[in-house]
């Protein structure tokens, strides 16, 4: 069974744009539908501008959906009240992209990480303080340093402070919106394999923002693509990578640069005119889902 | 691809002998912090000539920005070029006055940024930002600027030229602010385009337009391209030679489809690895550790503390370039002699 399902999931903001304009209403998410299994890791991808942070945050309701259902192990969280919801996001957690400014700066790392436990009251102050620590180790850091503060860190070492305080009450599900997209080569590698690493000890279900599409391919089982608000295509990510059906999907991926000289590339120019933007997604092969 | 063909007959017109467009050698700049200089740059050296592309690649704090800002004597306090000589066209940089710099931002060397919302003027058109860099050169009048401005616009492809030209920076999406920014490099005629992280903001679509865009024109003028970026896969597919920077140092150098095949530096491989590709599911060879911050590089060679290849002589003192075979060259114990003095690596120099 699915561990959540989302269906038909909207949002529309409204744009004002002058005084004595009528404002126009946008769909930046636009009727999102897809499920993901307990230990998976689903990859949302497209560009700026696609709908998929508006997504992730719609699920947490960090951002309230104009439309839509959000199942999250068998119960519909868009109809939980206000306490209701903040118990159930004790179990569905978010890592977002930028280390730098999602860590508070005056607050010592220990706290930010223990934050969590202490505002849904997870018992005494010795027994968070171990709980604490315990995470530092989880995460690949020195329980020592607990007392710094979150300039003293590097932005790889601060995205696993992010992660840790995640992770502080036992989440089964997490979405990562971008998770590495701010740090360096190198310094990315680390953290994506800790985020496998975790996912196997931990038994954790991801939604993975990004737009990176040589991560995405890299981990996730599956992956969606999304485009103006609307998925576009979905599918396993090596079908999908090797055998493309929509025409925006091609064109992202004839447009990654690859990392070899002797390559040759066609790249594929998208024309908007080619497809219907209207079209629902239909099952063009085993799971593989295009909206052609 | 360059047209060796017009490369020749430029360098043949240009100054008569084999020299490079641009040649740095012991570039040295740094910051000035708490009474005591301390370097981000060091030593640095490199060839660029008519028509090439030359990719400079490393992580932030590699020293690659701030390479290009030093030849563009753009370096403002507390930094300061510390040490070194640029020669750009048969002319020394390091020496020139900021009137002749002037001259030479713009309608010797182009720049293109990373951001162009910033690098942009908020409050003037576009096609007056053209403009006043075309009469500042000399390269037209009041009257014939506008038109100038129009057909630059066209030429990097930016639809609707006439009417755009009117347009503000924010009124422009990311690809074309970039775009325009570009027809603004373009507007003197440069020989060399430096291009920091041309399409790093951009999504990935974009960035393959404007990657198209500066290709074609690279091509069409006989531009050289210094091309600043984090990404292998843009390097691998503009560059004809490349130069990995590590802790403000060029650790290896070589043309692009040889460093692919067979990286040399333990930091180049390690670099190459943790591109994530096609392997789902396993995990990424990752570099451990970080890069260390400028003024607390380690005494012998700065990536040593990370390197999985790190032998007995690597941590004692900063290995020197080690010539190789077709171009190449490598900062490295693995594949040279041991560490020479810094002296004898000048003497032995960079030529």
């Amino acid at each position: 069974m699915a561990l959540l399902e989302v269906r038909g999931l909207t949002k529309e903001f409204t744009r004002r744009q002058g005084l004595f304009q009528r404002p126009s209403i946008v769909r930046a998410v636009d009727g999102v539908t897809f499920a993901i299994d307990g230990g998976e890791t689903f990859g949302l991808v497209g560009e700026s501008g696609s709908g998929k942070t508006t997504t992730g945050r719609c699920i947490l309701r960090l951002i309230e959906p104009s439309a839509g259902e959000v199942w999250f192990k068998g119960e519909n969280v868009l109809t939980f009240a206000r306490q209701r919801m903040r118990q159930a996001r004790r179990d569905m957690q978010i890592v977002f992209q930028d280390p730098y400014s999602s860590l508070n700066p005056r607050m010592r790392v220990g706290d930010i990480v223990e934050e969590p436990l202490v505002i849904h009251r997870t018992g005494p102050r010795a027994g968070r303080r171990a709980r604490v620590e315990e995470l530092f180790r989880l995460v690949g850091l020195d329980p020592s340093q607990l007392a710094r503060y979150p300039h003293q860190f590097s932005g790889g070492q601060r995205q696993r402070i992010g992660l840790a305080r995640a992770l502080a009450l036992n989440p089964s599900f997490i979405i990562a919106d971008e998770p590495v997209s701010a740090l360096d080569v190198s310094v990315q590698a680390q953290v994506v394999n800790l985020l496998m690493e975790l996912q196997e000890r931990l038994k954790l279900t991801y939604l993975f923002i990004a737009h990176d599409l040589r991560l995405v391919r890299h981990i996730c089982n599956r992956v969606a693509v999304m485009y103006l608000g609307r998925i576009v295509e979905m599918g396993e990510t090596e079908r999908l990578f090797e055998s493309p059906a929509h025409p925006y999907t091609q064109a992202l991926l004839s447009a990654i640069p690859v990392p070899d000289p002797a390559a040759t590339r066609q790249r594929i120019v998208l024309d908007p005119a080619s497809f219907d933007r209207d079209a629902a997604l239909r099952e063009i092969g085993t799971g593989h889902f295009a909206a052609v | 691809m360059p047209d060796p063909g017009r490369r020749a007959a430029q360098s043949a017109v240009g100054s008569g002998a084999r020299e490079p467009l641009l040649a740095v050698r012991h570039l040295t700049t740094g910051f000035d912090h708490d009474g005591r200089f301390v370097p981000a740059v060091i030593d640095v050296g490199f060839d660029l000539r008519r028509g090439e592309t030359l990719g400079l690649v490393g992580e932030s704090g590699s020293g690659k920005s701030l390479t290009a800002l030093s030849i563009m004597r753009l370096v403002e306090p507390p930094g300061r070029i510390s040490g070194g000589s640029i020669r750009f066209d048969g002319r020394d940089l390091m020496s020139a006055s900021e009137r002749e710099m002037q001259q030479v931002r713009g309608s010797g060397i182009g720049l293109i940024f990373q951001e162009p919302m910033t690098a942009l003027n908020p409050v003037f058109t576009i096609g007056s930002q053209i403009e006043e860099t075309l009469r500042i050169h000399g390269r037209a009048t009041r009257r014939s600027a506008r038109q100038q401005a129009v057909d630059l616009l066209a030429a990097v492809s930016i639809p609707e030229p006439a009417r755009r030209v009117r347009d503000y920076p924010h009124q422009l999406s990311g690809g074309l602010r970039q775009r325009a920014l570009i027809a603004m490099a373009l507007a003197c005629e440069p020989s060399l385009v430096i291009a920091d992280e041309p399409t790093t903001a951009l999504d990935v679509t974009i960035q393959a337009q404007i990657l198209d865009l500066l290709r074609e024109l690279r091509q069409r003028m006989g531009l050289a391209l210094l091309l600043i970026t984090h990404d292998l896969g843009v390097v691998a597919e503009m560059a004809d030679r490349v130069a990995v920077m590590y802790a403000g140092r060029i650790v290896e150098e070589a043309p692009v489809a040889e460093l692919f095949a067979d990286p040399k530096h333990p930091y180049t491989r390690g670099l190459m690895e943790s591109i994530p590709g096609a392997d789902s599911g396993r995990r990424l060879r990752a570099i451990q550790g970080t890069v260390p911050p400028p003024g607390q590089l380690p005494p012998g060679c700065a990536f040593e503390p990370r390197c999985p290849d790190r032998f007995e002589p690597c941590p004692a003192a900063q290995p020197a370039d080690t010539r190789l075979p077709g171009g190449r060259r490598v900062k490295c114990y693995l594949h040279g002699p041991a560490a020479e003095p810094v002296e004898a690596a000048a003497a032995r120099g960079e030529r």
